[in-house]
């Protein structure tokens, strides 16, 4: 997809948030290491192109669950910054009252039905809100964002048949940033391409750039087209690069796992320096105005982050409400 | 008040529930011809979207019940046999039981699981288990089981009501029992245990199946001049303390009746709450009617050696009287 074909406001919105989540991360990073973030971190630089992509072709009622590396995909339906940078810190005023932290902000009524610590479990979670439009004929879709990782796990299997069966409203994004923790994909998982696996389910499957946001959001929506009109599922691999390790601050614990030059090369592929180049080759974009959306995000997430560090921490009466309804 | 069979009762609580609420639908493994009995025919008065026969595929259906719950739908998922709930525990334990919670009380989770748990003859180990323990350490869940026919009814019927996930555990010994159930919207709250039988020497706590066993040890030691109390907590979670802290204030002796294992069992969870909370009103140490600790055999001579029995519930009141 050429850039000319998207409105001026769609392409500046790609570009905010890819921002964004690039800034998010990034101010993360220094936070844990300055020791201000309770836990550990995933962090997802490098793979702004996917959560933003998909995302952008998504209306906000329709739901998504999310994995481990997850900020990315929650700034990218909606999520507010402030809230979610308190969640990260523990604080009360975060999203789930600092009773989920990084890897499990939940945002319901943007449709964000959680971030999730256990690899693959989002995926028939996001299949049965699936279900749940079909049965009331809401028109809605429903993402399950996962990595490669999670592609061998039993519920991605299972999650494919069920909604191929039942022809769900149904969108399954693998993220293939290769590597599953500290193991490469090549080595776990039986395909190179894991759109293929959809050929098993009677599904459809692509493959896409998941480091071309155009490519990511053009991809998506056929696919959202696809559930919407009632012709089923799709399962979108978008292949990507994590930057960063499994987690922040790993070198402490885990010997380099990594071919030398292989984040560097990622690097030269960066998505957002993409997304720019193909902006301003437009003819109708100017650079300064990529610098003033660039300039905003870094200062609201610096608004995000003096919240967080000023909010409370919930008091202990917290620790015991929430269970039951 | 009509007289009916267990499985009957929670085919009327189904249909009277998805009767009452078009967002409450049933899923699971052969539903529509209903395997033991308990959905047979509601595919006809329901159709095929709300009677939504399943794929063998627990993690995979059970998340999907999950996902549309957090939706805003009303899911009864069934897993045929206890067991079974091993091969979904994640999505069970780890996402129904957490998500309210984890996600600061944003998400209502209104989902109900149905299984058949219990030896109900030579099933052996995969197919005769008491699992609810292994939830019980998972906060989060609510766990019922029902003792008689109108529990089972008026307990499924608040199950599918209630706003939180709800494991109900149906014994398959119980499945073709018969029992008076009362008329008209018959509810039972959950956390409110019953006494099954009133006496004054000896409580008898005990769960789901063992209820009827350890009413006719009662009725049996009544002839011997021995009055026992019965108490059934109906469900383990929320569990009536108040209730059954009351039976033991009255007699002061405690035997504790359930066909799981003993170490990390449901009895011995219910000891530790009385030694807790009511030593004092102990005159005697408490005794557990339990199975032994190995998996339910298969053979009936092994089996029977193994599971709780009047003979055992019997000995156990003896010795707390002594």
């Amino acid at each position: 997809m050429d850039a000319g074909q998207l409105p001026k406001e769609k392409l500046f919105s790609l570009y905010r948030t890819m921002t964004t989540i690039r800034g998010f991360e990034e101010k993360l990073v220094e936070l844990f290491f300055s020791g201000q973030i309770p836990g550990f971190v995933h962090s997802s630089v490098g793979q702004e192109a996917v959560a933003t992509g998909v995302c952008a072709a998504l209306e906000s009622s329709d739901s998504i669950t999310s994995t481990h590396r997850g900020h990315g995909h929650l700034i990218a339906k909606g999520g507010k910054l402030r809230p979610m940078m308190a969640e990260i810190f523990g604080k009360l005023p975060g999203y789930c009252k600092g009773k989920g932290g990084s890897m499990h902000i939940v945002s319901y009524d943007l449709g964000i039905f959680g971030a999730n610590g256990i690899v693959g479990a989002g995926i028939p979670i996001a299949t049965g809100a699936a279900l749940a439009a079909k049965m009331r004929g809401d028109h809605r879709v429903a993402v399950a964002f996962f990595g490669d990782g999670a592609s061998n796990e039993g519920t991605f299997h299972e999650s494919l048949n069920l909604a191929a069966i039942w022809k769900l409203p149904v969108l399954y994004v693998c993220e293939n940033n290769q590597y599953g923790e500290f193991t490469p994909a090549s080595e776990s998982t039986s395909v190179p391409d894991i759109a293929v696996r959809a050929q098993g389910y009677g599904i459809a499957g692509v493959t896409v750039d998941g480091n071309d946001v155009l490519a990511v959001y053009e991809q998506t929506a056929l696919a959202v087209e696809r559930a919407r009109r009632g012709d089923g599922p799709t399962l979108l691999e978008a292949k990507t690069c994590r930057w960063e390790g499994h987690v922040v601050g790993e070198q402490a614990f885990v010997p380099e796992y990594r071919p030398a030059g292989e984040v560097e090369k990622a690097r030269q592929l960066c998505p957002i320096d993409r997304l720019r180049t193909a902006l301003l080759a437009t003819g109708f974009v100017e650079e300064a105005e990529l610098d003033r959306i660039r300039a905003e995000a870094e200062r609201e997430l610096d608004d995000a982050v003096a919240f967080a560090q000023a909010a409370p921490r919930p008091g202990p009466e917290e620790a015991l409400t929430d269970v039951f309804a | 008040m009509a007289t009916i069979t267990f499985i009957q009762a929670i085919n009327e609580a189904l249909a009277e529930e998805m009767e009452r609420d078009p967002g409450v639908f049933i899923m699971g493994e052969d539903v529509r011809v209903g395997a033991f009995g308990a959905t047979r025919g509601l595919i006809d008065r329901f159709g095929a979207e709300r009677v939504r026969n399943t794929p063998i595929s627990e993690a995979g259906f059970t998340g999907a019940g999950i996902g549309a719950a957090m939706a805003g739908l009303r899911p009864v998922v069934e897993i045929e046999f206890a067991s079974f709930f091993y091969c979904c525990f994640d999505q069970v334990c780890n996402q129904a039981g957490k998500l309210r919670y984890m996600s600061g009380g944003q998400v209502r989770l209104p989902i109900t699981f149905r299984c058949v748990y219990g030896a109900m003859g030579s099933a052996a180990a995969q197919h005769s288990e008491v699992v609810y323990p292994q939830f019980l350490a998972a906060p989060g869940l609510k766990i019922v089981v029902p003792s008689d026919v109108a529990d089972m009814k008026g307990l499924l019927k608040a199950a599918i009501r209630d706003d939180n996930p709800v494991l109900v555990f149906e014994h398959g010994r119980l499945g073709f029992t018969m029992g008076e159930c009362p008329d008209g919207d018959h509810v039972v709250p959950l956390g409110k245990g019953a006494v099954k039988r009133a006496g004054k020497d000896v409580t008898i706590v005990a769960v789901g199946a063992m209820v009827a066993k350890s009413l006719a040890v009662a009725e049996s030691l009544a002839s011997d001049g021995i009055s026992v109390e019965v108490f059934d907590p109906r469900s383990l979670v929320p569990l009536d303390e108040e209730g059954m802290l009351a039976s033991v204030a009255k007699t002061g002796r405690v035997v504790i009746v359930d066909e799981g294992h003993a170490r990390g069992g449901a009895a011995a969870d219910l000891v530790a709450i009385v030694v807790d909370k009511g030593f004092d009103l102990l005159n005697a140490p408490i005794k557990r009617v339990t199975a032994l600790d190995v998996p339910i055999p298969f053979s009936p001579s092994l089996e029977e050696v193994v599971l709780p029995n009047e003979e055992k519930i019997t000995a156990a009141v003896r010795a707390v009287l002594e």
